[in-house]
């Protein structure tokens, strides 16, 4: 039997966590050190992972384990990756380092609790991105909710008890008719492998004996659990709450992995399972496309009256999750024509860009929440009237907000470009209106990055006598965030490694639809 | 020979690594900078005429038309396909490389002038200007030399970034007059208004990919491809006239075309070699450009014609006469230009609208350098002029008092009303400025600009339609029109005496700015005698016209299938038409530079214009009651103000409401359906005091009373039940209450609860239905 690597990266951060409890709470450095050590270890791990999963075979799982688990239900331990998951899981990683090594130098208290919980959470983020299990998946996902709701809870702004309540009941609400849907699901087929249900559901469509009426439910179960995690207009209020409230670390992961789980649950549990009735509410009831089209322009509208930095960039990650939506959906309006090879590379490019958007928008939000955190904790203050010229004070500030700014609003040479570019590829095949319609939010997302973030904080006049003092960003913040700006650079120029693995994935996907 | 032409590769990359230099590590020395900057440049410029004339004496390729190089980059994956980037030249993209390093080198040497190079060693502002335009350049030569419409698209958007840093590069200044925008908005707002366009070209493009699976052009310009395109339907037309009209919306976006133009005018905020550069002579020239490279796909688009004139040609017209005449009330030295390049691009958007694509290229590349000799000779007037008043100002205060802090007074260094004589004190910039002005009104057989826009109205005239008429004598008057205000531009600044006291003290500029006005005005000058006709009376024929047969075999590559199909360009005829050449465009085209140029040089050049004097035409308007005419000519008619109260206003008031609906309403639910539920678990908890523990309490009583009277159950018994039915109701209710709390654990509890408790139910529930 070979290395169970992806057992050991899902508890590896457990370790951590558990080495953690036992050192004493005053001994804060260590704390910091073995927690960030741990989280480092799991950026190598992945990164090994990706590099094996990579190459022609990412189309299908990859170092796979299976564990009888409860067997009276036919429940597995089931562990997969592919092309889809791998990059995903080294995202995980890497924001997760980040965020630790960022923590370090600003979070002061309960230093034990938080590093702790923060381990915890990364266990959980990779266990839904590994899991193949139904249930496993499941009970991933809402382990992942507890650490965040504290997180929010006990490290977090003024309101966080109301944020953090929020986020954790909603959430809650969502994957409870999940989990309805799941056990219908293993009433029908025996079997609670995301694999196996995928295929039965290519034979033929679940609940099909049933009523309509069932499957649609069940669909929108699967639909609306994920969509709430994505979110999805209008399932998304929860979000500018949680993220205005949540410490910087709390919002990058938040904003970085969590939003992405809700996504990759659409394509990898929604998708295979209901193609159908995904279908049939892309196209013929065109739900979904009105959502994704709500999320985008509206989502940007409202990012463009925002004056509270944080919840600017917060409501901007509710505009760019759109797109996932919007890819998602054209792939699966993209349902009776799979076999044509054009369609197929149209299909895939929705999906493709989707998936492309999750990984661009956890590193570009990833290090806009890291920016906002940085002035914040300089100048008290997120409120964009307050600034003004700071461009002479901090120009490496400016210049690292510059390129994620540009990157953020999707400027081709920066990651964030690819996304849009495939999802719109796809969607103007099978769903032309919506993505016609939805590309007005390119401008207001255009508008919002360079007259309400750069011209507000970083042009005009400057207030020597209120920001003279401003420091420049200190070294440990240019760690943070170069990893970032590189891969943002790099992905801008060089896609093709990511897009391919991606690709891989998702078109075997794709084959694998009705 | 032609495995000369992979050298295209390095050209874009020389200044990307100049660009990177400088940001990274040289940007603290300023001599460093820009010596790698104009290294990397010039280096691109030394591989772009050795691709140059490797393409022009092979003809490119050896025989064929285009020549792609075998090296490739896999880029991009989409389900079975993978699209590759490539080196593409044919002569579109030849003449290109020959104007675009040329162009940049002479700017970026007169911009070490220009910046004050050496003044303030502490300034980190002059590197980040060069690292800007090394970026810039980059943009440029990248979109011209790669094989595919992405790249072209992505490197379009990295030279409008560039545009939007550089407008914004003084962001901090500010006006005495509030309604004049300042360089940050100016920035915004070309990006923004850009970007719409540039929104127009993305959908074109990913229309355009998903049907045809590449982007590379060979595949998108192949026979079969654009058989396909025209076949198929698409929301009302054909999938060729969709994707050819939002390309043409990203023309119209970044070269100012009406109704897109307003961005342009105010891009003067940035430094003058931005505005030659990127406003004049590359970026904006990147639209029309567009059309050129995907000439293809226009020619085969079904016809859309208003009012007779094909879509093209039809915004070309309306920007090319609009703009000249609004250039006439402009008192901004730059100003005028500005308005000059957008009627320009019009010209050329109209010779591409009518199918006169040779012509089109033509005019692009001369114009290329007489707006960019144009520019720098205005900057070199500006910078002259601002040298002028400092030196004016501080003699002024000199005997007064040493204050170093004196503010001094803001003066507009721009405004032509200011200037006046400085024929005498700025030379050479006078002989620049006479090189470059001369070949924008088209004076007669020496400059360039005449033989371009000779071939453009040539072409417009043997077109047989009468509605080309229209286009030809709409032409015409704007030719006759540009000539009038350069005319007035060239009195106004360098003729009569100097109106202030800045312009009797502007000085001549540095040489290292004034030799590339020098080698400008040359290009200006001869460029044109590459493309004489050849049916041209007495001269024709001395020198081939070079020009047309090069870049016509661009369309002849992309079209060889379809053969002798009439060219349509959104609907119409064109260049196969131009055998028979007629006199009449080019007597018309003669008499409009001469009659417009002497027609200005009578209002304004006979008598100059007096200090405090009000502009001859507005005078003579006002006399007429056309006052209001010119009022609203010098307002730019009014657009920007009509575009603030509809679409800036709508969109802010659209997003406020937005926002008001999502934290009232969306939100509002949500915390309307907590309410409810904290509601209803307060009527729980009230059922569960009050009717739960009555009903348990009554069932007790009744349960007492039927065991006394009827002595059939054991006492303890029911006692016993009653009490656990009590006890296991009071443990839910003591359950969910806990909602409230906040507690984690409980949530966590009740949703393991709820798990378990559904598995068993559905366990169970599905164990009896299998045994029944």
């Amino acid at each position: 039997m070979s290395f169970p690597i992806l057992t050991v990266t899902l508890f590896l951060p457990l370790v951590g966590a558990l080495l953690i409890l036992v050192i004493p709470r005053e001994d804060e450095n260590t704390i910091r050190r073995v927690g960030t050590a741990f989280a480092f270890l799991t950026i190598i791990l992945t990164a090994i992972i990706w590099v094996v999963v990579a190459g022609e075979g990412a189309g299908a799982m990859q170092l796979a384990e299976e564990h009888e688990w409860i067997s009276i239900f036919n429940i597995y331990y089931r562990l997969g990756v592919d092309g889809l998951s791998a990059p995903m899981l080294f995202l995980t990683a890497l924001l997760t380092t980040l965020s630790l090594f960022y923590s370090a130098r600003t979070i002061t208290m309960r230093v034990k609790e938080y590093y702790f919980l923060f381990l915890l959470l990364e266990m959980g983020m990779i266990g839904v991105f590994t899991s193949m299990d139904l249930v496993l998946f499941y009970v991933f996902w809402e382990i992942g909710l507890v650490p965040m709701f504290l997180l929010i809870g006990v490290w977090g702004g003024d309101r966080r008890e109301y944020a953090a309540i929020k986020f954790f009941l909603y959430t809650l609400a969502g994957s409870v008719a999940m989990l309805l849907a799941i056990l219908g699901i293993y009433f029908e087929t025996g079997s609670f492998s995301i694999i196996e249900i995928g295929q039965y559901a290519a034979q033929q469509p679940l609940f099909g004996d049933l009523p309509a009426a069932v499957s649609i439910a069940a669909f929108w179960a699967f639909f609306i659990a994920f969509a709430i995690k994505v979110p999805s207009f209008p399932f998304h209020t929860w979000l500018p709450d949680a993220h205005t409230q949540a410490p910087t670390s709390g919002s990058v992961i938040l904003a970085g992995i969590l939003l992405k789980l809700g996504a990759y649950g659409l394509i990898r549990v929604t998708l295979p399972f209901f193609p159908r009735e995904f279908y049939r509410f892309s196209v013929e009831i065109p739900i979904i496309p009105i959502l994704a089209i709500m999320s985008i322009v509206y989502g940007a509208l409202v990012c463009m009256a925002q004056w509270d930095l944080k919840k600017l960039i917060a409501y901007s990650s509710v505009a760019h999750m759109g797109y996932v939506t919007m890819g998602i959906c054209a792939a699966a309006a993209a349902l009776p024509y799979l076999g044509n090879d054009l369609d197929l590379a149209a299909a895939a490019s929705g999906l493709t860009g989707a998936a492309m958007q999750m990984f661009a928008h956890g590193i570009i939000t990833g290090g806009l929440f890291f920016l906002v955190g940085i002035i914040y904790e300089r100048a008290h203050t997120r409120d964009l009237k307050a600034f003004g010229g700071l461009a002479s004070q901090i120009p490496y500030y400016y210049g690292i907000m510059m390129v994620t700014g540009f990157a953020s609003l999707g400027l081709p040479g920066l990651a964030g470009f690819w996304s849009e570019f495939f999802v719109f590829r796809g969607a103007v095949r099978f769903i032309p209106v919506a993505a016609f319609i939805s590309v007005l939010g390119v401008v207001f997302t255009a508008a919002y990055i360079l007259w309400k973030i750069i011209q507000h904080v970083f042009l005009g006049d400057l207030d020597k006598e209120k920001w003279g003092h401003l420091p420049d960003m200190l070294w440990w913040e240019k760690v943070t965030m170069w990893p970032l700006v590189l891969t943002m650079v790099f992905l801008g120029f060089y896609p093709t490694p990511l897009l391919n693995s991606f690709n891989l994935a998702l078109t075997s996907l794709l084959n694998g639809l009705p | 020979m032609s495995t000369l032409l992979n050298l295209a590769w390095f050209i874009p990359v020389l200044p990307f690594l100049a660009f990177v230099a400088v940001a990274l590590f040289a940007y603290k020395s300023q001599k460093l900078s820009h010596s790698l900057v104009i290294g990397g440049i010039a280096a691109a410029l030394v591989l772009a005429q050795i691709v140059f004339w490797t393409a022009v004496l092979l003809p490119v390729g050896g025989g064929e038309h285009a020549y792609q190089s075998h090296v490739s980059i896999p880029w991009l994956p989409a389900g079975r396909e993978f699209a590759e980037i490539s080196i593409w030249i044919d002569p579109a993209t030849t003449v290109m490389l020959f104007m675009v390093p040329m162009v940049c080198l002479m700017i970026f040497i007169y911009s070490v002038g220009y910046m004050n190079f050496g003044t303030d060693e502490e300034d980190p502002r002059y590197s980040r200007f060069f690292a800007y335009i090394a970026l810039f350049a980059t943009g440029m030569l990248g979109m011209v030399v790669f094989n595919n419409l992405l790249t072209f698209f992505i490197f379009w958007e990295i030279m409008g970034t560039c545009s939007y840093l550089l407008i914004g590069f003084w962001y901090e200044k500010k006006y005495p007059d509030p309604n004049k925008i300042t360089p940050k908005q100016a920035g915004l707002k070309a990006f923004l208004v850009t970007k719409v366009g540039d929104l127009f070209f993305m959908m074109g493009l990913v229309l355009l990919y998903s049907q045809v699976g590449s982007l590379a052009y060979e595949d998108i310009f192949a026979a079969e491809t654009l058989h396909h395109l025209v076949e198929t339907p698409f929301l009302g037309t054909t999938m060729a006239t969709a994707v050819a009209l939002l390309l043409f919306g990203g023309t119209v976006g970044k070269s100012a075309q009406f109704p897109l133009h307003v961005w342009l005018p105010d891009a003067m905020e940035g430094p003058t070699p931005v505005s030659a550069l990127i406003h004049a002579a590359t970026m904006v020239s990147a639209g029309v450009f567009l059309v050129v490279r995907a000439f293809p796909i226009f020619q085969v688009a079904a016809p859309v014609m208003v009012g007779g004139i094909p879509f093209v040609a039809l915004i070309g017209v309306i920007t090319a006469l609009g703009a000249s005449f609004i250039a006439i009330a402009q008192d901004d030295v730059k100003g005028v230009l500005a308005f000059s390049t957008i009627s320009q691009l019009g010209y050329m958007v109209a010779a591409l609208g009518i199918g006169a694509y040779v012509a089109g290229t033509f005019h692009l590349i001369t114009h290329a350098f007489f707006k960019a000799l144009l520019f720098l000779s205005s900057g070199s007037v500006i910078h002259g002029m601002e040298h002028g008043h400092h030196h004016a100002h501080a003699h002024a205060h000199h005997d007064a008092h040493h204050d170093d802090h004196h503010e001094e007074p803001w003066f507009n260094a721009n405004d032509m009303m200011n200037m006046g004589g400085l024929r005498t004190r700025m030379p050479r910039t006078f002989w620049a400025f006479l090189a470059g002005g001369l070949a924008l009104s088209g004076f007669p057989l020496i400059t360039s600009g005449f033989w371009s826009k000779d071939e453009i109205l040539a072409q417009a005239y043997t077109l047989e339609h009468g509605a080309f008429q229209a286009v030809f004598w709409i032409l015409a008057a704007a030719a006759a029109i540009t000539a009038f205000y350069t005319a007035r531009q060239l009195c106004l600044t360098f003729l009569g005496e100097p109106r202030t006291e800045a312009a009797r003290h502007a000085p001549e500029s540095v040489p290292s700015m004034t030799t590339p006005l020098l080698i400008l005005a040359f290009f200006a000058i001869t460029l044109g005698w590459a493309g004489i006709p050849e049916e041209f009376p007495i001269i024709g024929g001395i020198i081939p016209n070079w020009f047309h047969h090069f870049v016509q075999s661009t369309i002849e590559a992309g079209h060889g299938a379809e053969g002798h199909t009439a060219l349509r360009v959104l609907g119409h005829l064109s260049e196969g038409a131009e055998a028979t050449h007629s006199n009449v465009p080019l007597f018309v085209g003669l008499s409009v530079a001469l009659g417009g140029l002497g027609a200005g040089w009578l209002v304004y050049g006979w008598k100059p214009l007096k200090a405090g004097e009000m502009d001859r035409v507005e005078a003579a308007l006002r006399k007429i009651g056309l006052g209001w005419l010119y009022k609203a000519l010098e307002n730019r008619l009014y657009f920007d103000t009509l575009y603030r109260w509809t679409i800036i206003q709508g969109t802010l008031l659209w997003a406020d409401g937005s926002y008001w609906f999502d934290s009232h309403i969306v939100d509002g639910a949500i915390n309307g359906a907590a309410w409810v539920g904290r509601n209803l678990s307060a009527i729980a908890s009230w059922l569960d005091a009050n009717i739960v523990d009555a009903f348990v309490n009554l069932v007790g009583r009744v349960g007492r009373v039927v065991s006394e009277f009827g002595d059939v159950f054991d006492l303890k018994v029911v006692d016993g039940l009653v009490n656990g039915v009590g006890v296991l109701i009071k443990a839910l209710g003591d359950l969910f209450r806990p909602i409230q709390t906040g507690r984690v654990q409980d949530y966590l509890l009740m949703a393991s609860v709820t798990m378990l408790a559904l598995m068993t139910v559905f366990f169970v529930a599905v164990q009896i239905l299998q045994i029944w």
